[in-house]
């Protein structure tokens, strides 16, 4: 049977090329791997090798073609003794159009699935609170979770003999052992790619950055490898992990160690993002990211890790991801705001107060997937938004909000939205500099004035 | 840099005679260069494989030439030896593969089906991937295939996590990580053998030294092209392999992973071996002569090796020979067929399997 040889395609993008050059010429035996002939493209000059085995029956297109079509026939090989005519549609004959599939697809773009993300669980009658830190939650949510399934472990810098640099893993090492509390080399790239396997594997690890600054050294791995294999691989992979640690500005570290990824790590599709201001919040959500079967950034605050809060006394406190918690209702504007950027809208709402001018205040609590409903109904309410966060303004989450407020309350709206973010500049060292490219209860006072033009 | 004939003597191998922290003595693995016996039925399964592997890249290539399979497209075609050797020691669904995006060797070798692998690298729903991943992005649960990875490295401290795991559900199984020459220029591969070795993890490292980075030589891009001492300073074992001949790489491979698997840690197999073709598919590989391929492909070639062989010893006829390449050749064609003709995934899935 006579085989059509085709002008291939030669490069992601080529349509034509230039057939340079026949090596073989009608007559000739040709095997497989033989050079044809050489094909110039918009690249470059490539050989193209025979893949199938016969004489060269016929040449259809003449050396120095130019703009020859990918997929046309220019030459067939057979068996001696076939002609070309005698057989022109061979098993591997060449359609005149490229093949197409069997089913042509859409182009229409589906919608978008709603996921309802359930609400906070009811807490029984009768719960009683303590107060406790931010790092006391934390490693609490750790222990439990440990605890619970022998597939958590935990590995990163100092978490084990040193405690913990911001000492959240203390007593870790004590009582789940060497196996489970690893000490790493200082190497973020490499042991969050081990974690991503070993999460591959189907264990849960809880990979520590001992701030989120490192984590730029590892961020091929958290996007390329844990965010996105779930999807290439047809679903068939999981990558049930955890990257936590302290994320955001300190105090006086420089620009190299001030820097809040929540709109980086927010903007990939196969990432939970959490960033939590509270202790039961932080106790909950972390309980939750270790549970998931998704890769979770878990963004902490150093300045938070030491602040008070109550934290219900349950045996298992679990938190919805991808749930908005109103801090406190209101009527006159709806101040958004997560992580530490929480502790200046919180000041922010009492002054106003003071200036009659009655807050409602959201904690989005996750920044992916972000709960956009709460932040929409309470505009529709109060008709003015302002943003609150430590990030830089642009691609910021309040310029996501603005943009979510705007397409889907745009009728509420009573004055443009606000959006309070860090000065744009890296951070410098300096105290009184420091001070002024980080945002102040003052920028929130001031921003909610101008919306409520009071 | 040439690759050696089997008969040479092996005597580079850098398995560490200094003390390490854990043991404060390392035992000195079987380092004598030698072929592993092949028997009758061993030869003719080499050679289906890796003819299977053969046909099924030149298919492919021909399919990216039509346009049926589109972006990137890196063949494996003149490198079979080392992953059909590799995988004869392995136990098959047990231990763990990761490998580069040139990958379609490795899942052939690891007994994917070439439908799903060929539908795959169309964009089909028949796909591994259901046409979602593509040529560099491939996986199967089942068969212990950990993909597929398309940024050069990544799949190292990837492979190291698996070996990992192995070690923290106490199995004893080993994970193989395979990465070219070029991506053990990488930094994480220093990061990962550190910690492979720190945590005695089996793992086992085959850098499969096809001597070009894309278009760069071994001796344009590494300082210390002697890859198997690559571990050294991390008193990892290693040595060199003809990677040319299968039986060498078997036996190569036993020993790796019969160390891994004993507890030992980590080991490393630089792999001599050649790529026939371009980088990818729009490479035109000008970076070396044609005499250079030519030579390697006339007295190499990894396939011809064991034919010659099956010839000599009796084993096989060429009418035989001509049997097998007959039904591999149905095969490839089948996968093929079914490549072109399986329909594009639904839009649907668009949205699916972005989280659990």
């Amino acid at each position: 049977m006579a085989i059509d040889i085709l002008m291939p395609a030669l490069s992601p993008t080529m349509e034509e090329g230039t057939l340079t050059k026949w090596l073989k010429k009608v007559g000739d035996d040709v095997k497989s791997g033989d050079v044809l002939a050489e094909i110039e493209t918009d690249k470059a000059t490539m050989e193209i090798e025979a893949v199938d085995e016969g004489k060269l029956l016929e040449i259809l297109v003449a050396e120095g073609t130019e703009g020859v079509k990918v997929n046309a026939v220019i030459a067939r090989v057979g068996e001696e003794g076939e002609t070309a005519a005698a057989k022109p549609a061979a098993a591997q004959a060449a359609p005149a159009e490229k093949p197409q599939p069997a089913a042509p697809a859409s182009s229409t773009v589906p919608a978008a699935p709603v996921v309802k993300v359930e609400a906070d669980p009811d807490l029984p009658a009768g719960t009683q609170y303590e107060s406790k830190t931010v790092r006391e939650a934390l490693r609490e949510a750790m222990a439990e979770e440990m605890r619970r399934d022998g597939d958590v472990f935990l590995m990163g810098e100092e978490v084990a003999e040193y405690q913990g640099a911001y000492k959240i893993s203390q007593g870790l090492l004590d009582e789940f052992g060497a196996k489970r509390v690893i000490d790493t080399p200082i190497t973020e790239h490499g042991f969050a790619g081990i974690g991503v396997g070993a999460a591959f594997a189907g264990l849960k690890p809880i990979v520590e950055f001992m701030t989120f600054n490192f984590a730029m050294q590892a961020i091929d791995q958290i996007i390329n490898s844990a965010a996105k294999t779930l999807y290439m691989s047809g679903g068939q992979m999981g990558c049930p992990i955890v990257f936590r640690g302290p994320n955001g500005a300190a105090a006086r570290v420089g620009a190299q160690h001030s820097q809040d990824y929540a709109a980086w790590y927010g903007m990939i599709p196969g990432l939970k993002v959490v960033m939590p201001y509270t202790a039961a919040d932080a106790k909950g959500l972390l309980k939750a990211a270790i549970r998931d079967p998704n890769p979770v950034i878990f963004l902490e605050n150093e300045v938070l890790y030491g602040h008070h809060f109550d934290v219900p006394k349950l045996d298992d406190y679990v938190l919805p991801i991808g749930k908005a918690r109103i801090h406190k209702a209101g009527k006159d504007v709806t101040i958004v705001s997560f992580g530490m950027g929480m502790s200046y809208a919180i000041k922010a709402a009492e002054e106003l107060a003071g200036l009659g001018i009655d807050a409602e205040l959201i904690d989005l609590r996750t920044i992916r997937p972000m709960d956009i409903e709460t932040v929409v109904n309470s505009v529709k309410k109060t008709g003015r938004c302002v943003t609150v966060e430590e990030g830089w303004p642009q691609g910021s989450v309040g310029s996501e909000i603005a943009y979510q407020i705007q397409a889907n309350a745009f009728d509420y709206l009573d004055a443009p939205v606000g959006r309070i973010t860090g000065k744009d500049v890296p951070m410098p060292y300096a105290a009184n500099l420091e001070k002024l490219a980080l945002p102040t209860v003052g920028d929130v006072i001031e921003a909610v004035r101008a919306v409520t033009y009071r | 840099m040439a690759v050696r004939p089997a008969t040479e003597k092996r005597s580079r191998a850098s398995a560490p005679t200094s003390a390490t922290r854990k043991t404060g003595k390392i035992s000195n693995p079987a380092i004598n260069y030698q072929v592993a016996e092949f028997d009758k039925d061993d030869e003719l399964k080499a050679y289906h494989d890796m003819l299977l592997i053969r046909r099924f890249e030149e298919k492919a290539g021909q399919l990216y030439g039509m346009g049926l399979i589109g972006g990137f497209c890196h063949l494996y075609i003149g490198q079979e030896a080392v992953v059909v050797g590799i995988q004869k020691a392995l136990r098959e669904g047990e231990d763990q593969v990761t490998t580069s995006y040139r990958d379609h060797g490795h899942m052939l070798a690891c007994g994917m089906d070439p439908k799903g692998v060929m539908a795959e690298l169309t964009g089909r729903q028949g796909g591994y991937s259901r046409g979602k991943g593509g040529s560099m992005h491939m996986f199967s649960r089942e068969k212990q295939f950990f993909g597929g990875h398309g940024i050069v490295g990544a799949q190292v401290p990837i492979g190291a996590g698996l070996a990992f795991a192995d070690k923290y559900r106490g199995t004893d199984n080993v994970s193989v990580v395979y990465f070219g020459d070029g991506a053990a220029n990488q930094g994480q591969v220093y990061e990962t053998f550190n910690m492979a070795q720190l945590w005695k993890l089996p793992v086992i490292f085959v850098i499969e030294n096809n001597r070009y980075a894309m278009g760069t030589s071994v001796s344009r891009s590494s300082a210390q092209t002697d890859f198997a001492k690559r571990g050294e300073s991390f008193n990892i074992p290693g040595e060199q392999v003809d990677g040319m001949d299968v039986r060498a790489v078997k036996a190569a491979a036993d020993r790796a992973v019969e160390w891994a698997r004993a507890g030992n840690g980590p080991y490393i197999l630089e792999m001599q071996t050649y790529r026939y073709r371009g980088h990818s598919m729009s490479d035109p590989a000008k970076y070396r002569t044609k005499d250079e391929v030519q030579k390697m492909r006339d007295e190499r070639d990894p396939i011809e090796q064991v034919r010659k062989r099956l010839v000599e010893k009796g084993w096989a006829s060429e009418d035989d020979l001509k049997e097998i390449d007959k039904n591999v050749r149905a095969v490839v064609t089948e996968a093929a067929d079914f490549a072109s003709a399986d329909a594009e995934p639904d839009p649907s899935e668009l949205w699916t399997d972005i989280l659990r």
